[in-house]
């Protein structure tokens, strides 16, 4: 265990701001003691349970539903099918922007993936409905599915991810390649991989008249009001959802999906309260997935180890029917410095559920098979993989040559080699074992995210008694959003953070934003900083005009709001409490408001990213191939720290999805039917406690003046990128066999020597 | 049909009706006795949101018909407490932050308290790990779960000294 983190026990130090302590999670108690309340477990008065039939075909349509047999059952009140299916008032088939995607809400008889939602069956208790959905008894006209790159359709895209460039070329890649001394080029797959979050989807919906409230983990509530309001053609504000805490959501708790339509749809036909939660299995199809990819790198290198050229290509599964292509080749754009730089990406339709974002989406796909990838080139030119990343590395963005709003990534990499023991790894592989025989291995590295800012709104009221309500609809799928965002507005109101009443998780607050991309913290916080500063401008207004307060006069000076006072700013002793200036000016509170955004001014002339580095131990058994990840060390610089306690949290969760990706992850497809073979949580390989080598995360500080006004940037995501490069290469570095699929398998290795032996 | 079964929950003798012999305890505490803070994960055994303590002893509960249990005690995380005092490993999970979005912590918390009581962890965090894999958390939060439970373990095991003595 490291010392940083047994010092975690012990009394917080203060930093002497509210931001920068590490405080333990104000929703701390009630997720211990079973009171946080996740939608699923919100029972409304003569509350229905809804089940979706879903499609056991991956392409074709449905002939037959056994109706009659299912109503028959008792508990049973309705069944929605194609047939009977209410009107809605926004075709499924066509998307709403930004983040819409094509749904299914029994539209037709067609079947477009396994698991589609093909019935709703409705009844008095979720035994009765789940039989229900059983009896339906599906007869289906099934068509050949197309699960993999000998049958699907390729084809060419402007767009990548959400509206990213599919095609990017710095400098001439053939220029590049001939001038190099090695080139390295290999081929890569990562597999589809399903966010399950803990908390399946799941949706209260209760209507009052055209008014409808909806239970439903969110992490997008504006947006989602807006498109459930065009759904069922009512004003958006009479959407009211309520997400106060999300059971996880890894991107995939952002999107309307068809079980949640017609959930609410059910509850407004039958005039009572209607919960649906999604099995584990009904997870993997229409609520999103990462992509399935196949990746080509080639890697060209000068005789001094100096990248002249860098080409990643990216194949990317998408659905029949819509759209989303992981950007896994772009992460190949901000890290290594290179004359020649060309990403570019192609999509391949298969018989699938469309893919979404999951948590790092195209930076962890394409971070690791660059990182792989840099570790062949460093192998090539025999230098150690992290002298070569070094040697490469980019002072500017490539490309571009735009400064970097900040990049601590050189202290990254020393610091945790420093922590790792980096130094005296030897270059060749297989040359290290444990006590035990074990084979061991050493990898590293590069994590890289970039910084999204979404635009935000927040209310800050300063009460009487000199405590303050914040208001911000954002959502805490487990970052610690809660906490985080008190902090920062105690902070601004200058107040400690238990003098601060927080509100969140419900639309009807001004608009938090989205919560993805990393970029909660920063975008939400600023709109809370902005409000909190609003409402101290307002509080000081009052007092300086006022001839009784000491402050008065003191309005061009400017105060400063420190401990519940303001002081002068000039003279420290001249102060007084925000109670005393309240009363006399026999005010109940003063409301400060905040829209915020990103200065675009800034974001066009600076690179803005997270950085990071991760060294990686495994051990191999050398007659088994077992594989174990033993040991894991990260350095992120990502801005401003507002509470470490937490952030550590979020680098070790996704170094942990990074040892997943690398070592567990992957949908299996059977390829005669289109089903994915282990879509629960015993086959689908989730890491469990016995999975999780010994974590280590070091922050490395970092003052960014552009990013945004308090210098956050995003610790959500990054810790997965890197992460998979890192323990890919230990295996390398353990056995000497190059695995290039995701997840590395027992037997990739032990038909990996024994081909090296022959 | 109904069948009616007695069952201690969190200490309360409780006489329950069921409506359908296909409920499972998880479906009877989340959907009709009002408990709702045992967390569904996958209802086939294999995550371990739904643990609770059965006459002491771990359990998923979505693997247990409700009408096989006639008589039997069942705590769960909204009997942990007392009052507004937590039990040890609920005090620790905040202490070493061993959650994030929370859905997984009632299943690992009673898992931690009954492999407590069984006497099973001992210090070792190896076998805390082993023991422990039962309950998966996809936030990851798993170092902090840990080290949450080895602390609780000396605090539960001093208490029972001192109680002892």
């Amino acid at each position: 265990m490291s010392p940083e983190i047994a010092s975690r026990t012990t009394q917080p130090r203060r930093h002497g701001s509210n931001s920068g302590q590490p405080l333990t999670r104000r929703d701390g108690v009630l997720k211990v003691t079973g009171r946080a309340t996740y939608a699923a477990d919100n029972h409304p008065e003569g509350m229905l349970y809804a089940v979706t039939a879903i499609s056991r075909i991956a392409r074709g349509r449905v002939t037959a539903l056994d109706v009659t047999a299912a109503k028959a059952h008792p508990g049973v009140v309705e069944i929605l099918t194609p047939a009977n299916r209410p009107p809605l008032s926004h075709d499924p088939e066509e998307k709403m922007l930004p983040f819409g995607f094509r749904v299914e809400v029994l539209q037709n008889d067609g079947v477009r993936y396994v698991g589609q939602p093909i019935a709703l069956v409705i009844a008095e208790t979720l035994e009765a409905a789940t039989e229900g959905a059983a009896l339906l008894n599906p007869q289906y006209e099934v068509a050949d599915a197309r699960t993999n790159l000998s049958n699907g359709d390729r084809f060419d895209t402007a767009s990548v991810g959400i509206g990213m460039p599919a095609r990017t070329a710095h400098g001439d890649i053939a220029v590049g390649l001939a001038a190099a001394t090695h080139v390295i080029e290999a081929d890569y797959v990562t597999p589809a991989q399903y966010h399950n979050a803990m908390e399946p989807h799941a949706v209260v919906a209760e209507w009052d008249g055209d008014r409808v409230t909806l239970d439903m983990p969110n992490q997008a509530m504006a947006l989602s009001c807006a498109s459930y309001a065009a759904y069922f053609g009512i004003p958006a504000e009479n959407v009211l959802i309520r997400s106060p805490f999300l059971g996880g959501g890894f991107g995939s708790k952002a999107i309307l999906n068809g079980p949640q339509i017609l959930a609410i749809l059910a509850a407004r036909l039958l005039k009572r309260p209607v919960k649906l939660a999604l099995t584990r299995a009904q997870m993997y199809g229409p609520v999103g997935h990462r992509g399935h990819t196949w990746q080509k790198l080639r890697i060209g290198t000068d005789s001094n180890g100096r990248l002249t050229a860098l080409h990643h290509h990216a194949l990317c599964a998408t659905s029949s029917f819509d759209e989303f292509l992981e950007a896994a080749a772009n992460a190949s754009l901000p890290l290594y410095e290179s004359p020649a730089i060309l990403v570019e990406h192609e999509g391949l339709r298969l018989d699938t559920g469309t893919p979404g974002p999951m948590r790092a989406p195209g930076e962890a796909s394409g971070s690791a098979t660059l990182e792989v990838a840099m570790d062949e080139a460093a192998v090539a030119c025999g230098m150690d993989p992290l002298e070569f990343r070094l040697a490469n590395y980019a002072e500017t963005e490539p490309g571009t040559g735009r400064p970097f709003s900040s990049k601590a990534l050189r202290e990254c990499y020393s610091e945790g080699a420093k922590r790792f023991g980096w130094a005296g790894r030897p270059i060749e592989p297989r040359q290290m074992r444990d006590e035990n025989g074990f084979l061991v291995g050493w990898g590293m590295g590069t994590a890289v995210f970039h910084c999204p800012h979404f635009p935000a709104e927040a209310r800050a009221t300063l009460r009487a008694d000199g405590t303050a309500l914040v208001e911000t609809a954002g959502a805490d799928m487990g970052q610690g959003a809660w906490t985080a965002l008190a902090q920062i507005a105690a902070e601004a109101l200058g107040l400690d953070p238990d003098q601060v009443e927080f509100h969140s998780g419900v639309s009807s607050l001004p608009d938090g934003g989205i919560a993805g991309g990393s970029g909660h913290t920063a975008s939400a916080g600023l709109a809370l900083n902005n409000a909190g500063e609003d409402a101290i401008a307002k509080l000081a207004a009052l007092a300086t005009a006022d001839p009784a307060s000491p402050l008065f006069g003191a309005g061009n000076i400017g105060v400063v709001a420190r401990s519940g006072r303001l002081h002068r700013l000039d003279d420290d002793g001249r102060s007084e409490s925000y109670v005393e200036i309240l009363a006399r000016a026999g005010q109940a509170e003063v409301i400060g408001t905040a829209k915020a955004a990103r200065d675009q001014e800034a974001a066009a002339a600076h690179a803005m990213f997270s950085h990071g580095a991760v060294f990686a131990e495994v051990k191999v058994d050398p007659d088994l191939g077992q594989i174990r990840a033993t040991r894991l060390v990260g350095a992120f610089a990502a801005g401003r720290v507002i509470n470490p306690r937490l952030v550590r949290s979020q680098y070790f969760g996704g170094m942990i999805w990074g040892a997943s990706f690398a070592l567990h992850e992957e949908a299996i497809t059977d390829h005669r039917t289109g089903r994915i073979m282990n879509a629960d949580l015993a086959e689908y390989h989730i890491p469990v406690n016995a999975d999780v080598p010994s974590l280590d995360a070091i922050l490395i500080e970092e003052n960014d003046p552009y990013v945004n006004p308090l210098g956050i940037k995003g610790v959500g995501e990054i810790g997965i990128t890197g992460t998979v490069g890192a323990v890919a290469n230990a295996v390398w570095h353990a056995t000497g066999v190059r695995v290039r699929r995701f997840p590395i398998r027992i037997e990739d290795l032990i038909i990996g020597w024994d081909t090296s032996r022959k | 049909m109904s069948l009616s079964i007695s069952l201690t929950i969190n200490g309360q003798a409780r006489t329950v009706v069921l409506d359908d012999p296909r409920v499972t305890l998880l479906d009877l505490l989340r959907e009709r006795l009002g408990l709702p803070g045992t967390k569904k994960g996958c209802d086939r055994g294999q995550c371990g949101a739904c643990t609770v303590l059965v006459d002491g002893r771990r359990i998923n509960s979505c693997l247990a018909l409700a009408a096989s249990l006639d008589g039997a005690e069942v705590t769960t995380i909204e009997g942990l407490a007392e009052g507004e005092t937590l039990h040890p490993v609920q005090a620790a999970f905040i202490e070493h932050d061993g959650f994030q979005c929370g859905y997984c912590t009632p299943g690992q918390i009673m898992s931690a308290v009954g492999l407590i009581k069984e006497g099973h962890a001992e210090g070792d965090p190896e076998r805390i790990r082993e023991l422990m894999s039962g309950n998966i958390c996809r936030c990851g939060a798993y170092q902090g779960i840990t080290e949450a439970i080895l602390e609780a373990q000396k605090v539960v095991t001093e208490g029972n000294r001192r109680d002892a003595a």
